[in-house]
């Protein structure tokens, strides 16, 4: 059968290899030109428990999760019973019967028995599992041998040769099986290889971190919380090549303090944290608020209140970031929903955030940080870094009261001024004051700033027809996977709206709500807190909503499934 | 240097008079102007309370954060610019209290800066409750059957986690405080300055007279580069002694051990940048 994208998927138990595994097949995959997406679900422990990852390989360009299973690899005893809600006829199991698969759930009617266990012994232990069973699918999709033993010569660089001569035997014996399953016609899968050569694997911690550097991020204070480390890993990997400070705080309240320091002194500073993290960084953020001064906040949101899931996904801190910091000043919050849309917010991030003075934040989820997809490489042109500082002179005035609110800002070390900045109400001079004259105009002049900041806000995007009666609305990460389930729904009355700013709301928002007979929003959480947001900044009530707070991220079938209820 | 080109004219100061927070002022503006410490130079971060209202009185760079955070700023500050002086200073309260987990972890970060602490063994901006400090028995509206509390001990912490400067002063003594913030300044490395201080309108135990009668200075069979000495010294508790308990020199700073600087002596705040060519070879090896 002739495919335009597989689903595999590899199920196992942490500290069993899955993960090498999936690294392997999909870096090797987009080498051989095809287009690769992998996510994965996995439990908050470091052995043990039952993960999977899922690997989209496919002809056409795929970024979104699906219940489908067309080929599923397990590696444990507990796999299949893990999955059997998405295994169907149509799921081709490869596994060893005797080790792994004695008792196959009903579910399982196309088995494919490969003795994996005794393939490796016989090559020198168990250990080489993962390598053979990386090999089935490469040979199954017919990758280039050559290519797949430089892979993993590169790949064990640095183990001894005899470790890294075993490994290439195991994935060529691997491949030989796979060529055995698709010339027998057993392996009901071919699939078209795109070339697509000149393209870069991602995941949403590297996008988020190549946007910061682009963005001219050089401090970054934060403490270690899944989801939200891999920007922190990311960014201290390149610490030098950047001219990065990237430390690891004592707590996230020190983390914040820290940034903002940092930015007092005149570095673009961040951090990277998850939802109770993030609670303790609250008087940072309205510091930041009243100090005026920038910070770029990354925040990976995982599934609460309190410790929650730690390994899993959700959009539940919205109203959180939007609320977050005692007092009334302005702030951003962007949400990106593709690779390309981390790497331009996080970038613009910086950019408003030193322009006005405040904080910034990047909205996304465990989800988005564990998913990879290949994309083009992210465009260059026009990243150079514009520092809104001044050189101070004697009488320079941190707060001096200007007309658009913004007052120019002086770093100490440049210049011939004074500057200090002060928690408590201040005068233009920064000193505390309690002339409550001065507290309306300093307000005032703080919340100038949201007016300025509206000019800039970038508009929801609009896929689908112009010429819609049902509006879908999604906010951040849920971007592929809606877009993708409106393509397979394949109507033209129906079109979506995704916002990667998710505040200030984009002035003209109400023009698209108001163009819909019915509105529909979908999201990660379970009291629709962007609906709640759509309702109190425009004069639109979302008409219907699909909500998911299980810890998963939306799969396509879902999303389909969910509105062809909803639309019958 | 005079002191005086750190003055300020027409300030409202907040401080009670008579308050041990006016000998301190001008104990640390006579050390800054003997070692030239321009005020353009100079960055003083405080937290909330009245110690830490002190760079409102005088002419310095300053960052007046939140409670409790006066060393996570101060540290970051430095390694963007090391050029500038850092002096991170606040109450017992403040620094031992709501900031107590960052005074561990700076003293093991060890930046380059001087941490003043003004300890007046009582909560003076709230009124007089206990504080870290306050000594057992130490009763107040809070505390009714008086402080049960073990007393928080700064310098044996400092001493053990490995802070290179560690001293107490009493600024009952301004002459001497002096002396001892300029060796505080000047050493490289994180530097703590307990400064013994009374507070006339909340603590009536540990009064000026008090302090006048349980401390005194160590001398010169004291010696400062022996850490079990220091240790010892800094445990006594029958009579406070005062100066310099330990130093050493020789440790790396938090700015040198970053890496930041080991090419580039530029401060990071000075740097120009431009990523272009590196972030596309970046991007590249992710193909």
């Amino acid at each position: 059968m002739n495919k335009k994208d597989v689903a595999i998927v590899l199920c196992g138990a942490a500290g069993q290899g899955v993960q090498t595994v999936e690294h392997i097949l999909v870096r090797l995959l987009r080498q051989a030109g095809f287009h690769v997406f992998a996510t994965k679900e996995y439990m908050s422990r470091i052995r043990g428990g039952i993960n999977s990852t899922e690997i989209r390989i496919s002809s056409e360009r795929v970024s979104a999760p699906v219940d489908r299973i067309d080929i599923l690899l397990p590696f444990h005893p507990d796999a299949l019973d893990h999955l059997k809600a998405r295994i169907s006829p149509e799921t081709t199991v490869i596994g060893d019967r005797k080790n792994i698969c004695l008792d196959c759930p009903a579910e399982v009617t196309d088995f494919i028995d490969v003795p994996f266990a005794e393939i490796a012994e016989n090559i020198g232990g168990r250990l080489f599992i993962n390598i053979i069973a990386a090999g089935v699918v490469l040979g199954m999709l017919d990758v280039d041998m050559k290519m797949v033993s430089d892979f993993i010569s590169e790949f064990f660089v640095k183990k001894d040769e005899e470790i890294v001569r075993k490994n290439i035997e195991a994935i060529k014996l691997g491949c030989q099986r796979g060529k055995e399953l698709r010339d027998s016609g057993k392996a009901r899968y071919t699939l078209k290889n795109p070339l697509a050569k000149n393209e870069v694997l991602l995941n949403g911690a590297e996008a988020v971190g190549m946007g910061a550097l682009a963005g001219g991020c050089d401090f970054l204070s934060s403490y270690p919380m899944s989801p939200s480390t891999g920007v922190m890993v990311f960014l201290s990997q390149h610490m030098e090549d950047f001219g990065v400070v990237v430390e690891q705080a004592e707590d996230e309240i020190a983390a914040i303090n820290m940034a903002l320091g940092g930015s007092y002194a005149g570095a673009r500073t961040m951090v990277t944290t998850s939802g109770g993290g993030f609670a303790l960084m609250t008087e940072g953020v309205s510091l930041s608020g009243m100090i005026e001064m920038p910070v770029v906040i990354h925040l990976a949101q995982r599934p609460g209140p309190a410790t929650g899931l730690p390994t899993r996904t959700e959009q539940a801190d919205l109203e959180l970031a939007l609320y977050a910091g005692h007092g009334e000043f302005p702030r951003v919050i962007f949400a990106p929903g593709s690779l390309e849309d981390a790497f331009d917010l996080t970038k613009k991030a910086f950019e408003l955030a030193d322009k006005y003075q405040i904080p910034a934040f990047i909205l996304t989820d465990q989800y988005f940080m564990d998913t990879f997809t290949n994309i083009r490489p992210f465009n260059l042109e026009g990243i150079d870094i514009e520092k809104h500082i001044v050189k101070t002179d004697k009488g320079y005035k941190r707060y001096a009261l200007t007309e658009d609110g913004i007052s120019p800002r002086g770093i100490p070390g440049f210049g011939d001024g004074l500057v200090g900045v002060d928690s408590d109400e201040h005068d233009e001079d920064s000193h505390i004051t309690e002339d409550l004259d001065l507290r309306t105009q300093m307000v005032d002049k703080r919340l100038k700033k949201m007016e300025l900041l509206k000019s800039e806000i970038i508009p929801p995007e609009l896929v689908g027809s112009e010429d819609y009666e049902i509006l879908l609305i999604g906010w951040g990460s849920t971007y592929h996977a809606i877009k993708e389930a409106l393509k397979e729904l394949n109507r033209e009355d129906i079109a979506f709206l995704h916002f990667k700013q998710v505040y200030p709301l984009y002035p003209g928002s109400q023009e698209y709500f108001d163009r819909a007979k019915q509105t529909i929003i979908v999201e990660n959480n379970a009291t629709s807190q962007f609906g709640k947001i759509i309702k109190l900044y425009t004069d639109h009530s979302v008409g219907g909503n699909l909500l998911k707070y299980n810890g998963l991220a939306f799969t396509v079938e879902e999303i389909v499934k969910g509105l062809k209820d909803k639309l019958s | 240097m005079d002191p005086k080109i750190y003055d300020m004219c027409d300030i409202d100061i907040a401080w009670c008079p008579g308050c041990g927070n006016f000998s301190i002022l001008r104990s640390l503006k006579g050390a800054l102007a003997e070692l030239e410490i321009p005020p353009e130079e100079l960055v003083v971060v405080t937290g909330i309370g009245q110690a830490a209202k002190i760079p409102h009185y005088f002419k310095t760079h300053f960052f007046n954060g939140l409670h409790g955070r006066t060393l996570p700023p101060a540290t970051a500050i430095k390694v963007v610019n090391p050029e500038l002086t850092v002096i991170a200073e606040s109450g017992d309260g403040d620094m031992y209290g709501e900031g107590g987990n960052h005074f561990l972890h700076a003293i093991r970060r060890n930046p380059d800066i001087t941490n003043i602490v003004h300890n007046n063994m009582v909560y003076g901006l709230t009124k007089g409750q206990a504080s870290p400090t306050s000594q057992l028995g130490f009763r107040t509206p809070v505390q009714v059957k008086g402080v049960f509390l073990e007393p928080f001990n700064p310098l044996s912490l400092a001493i053990t986690l490995g802070a290179p400067f560690v001293a107490r002063a009493f600024a009952g003594d301004e002459e001497r405080t002096k002396d001892i913030l300029k060796m505080a300044i000047s050493h490289k490395g994180y530097a703590l300055v307990d400064i013994l201080q009374h507070c006339v309108s909340f603590n009536k135990v540990n009064t000026f007279q008090w302090f006048k009668e349980n401390t005194y200075y160590l001398d010169d069979s004291h010696d400062p580069e022996d850490r079990n000495e220091a240790f010892q010294a800094s445990l006594q508790q029958d009579k406070l002694p005062l100066g310099v308990i330990y130093k050493c020199t020789g440790k790396k700073t938090f700015e040198e051990n970053i890496g930041i600087y080991d090419q580039d002596q530029t401060p990071l705040s000075l740097r120009k940048m431009d990523r272009k060519d590196a972030l596309k070879i970046l991007i590249q090896t992710k193909s």
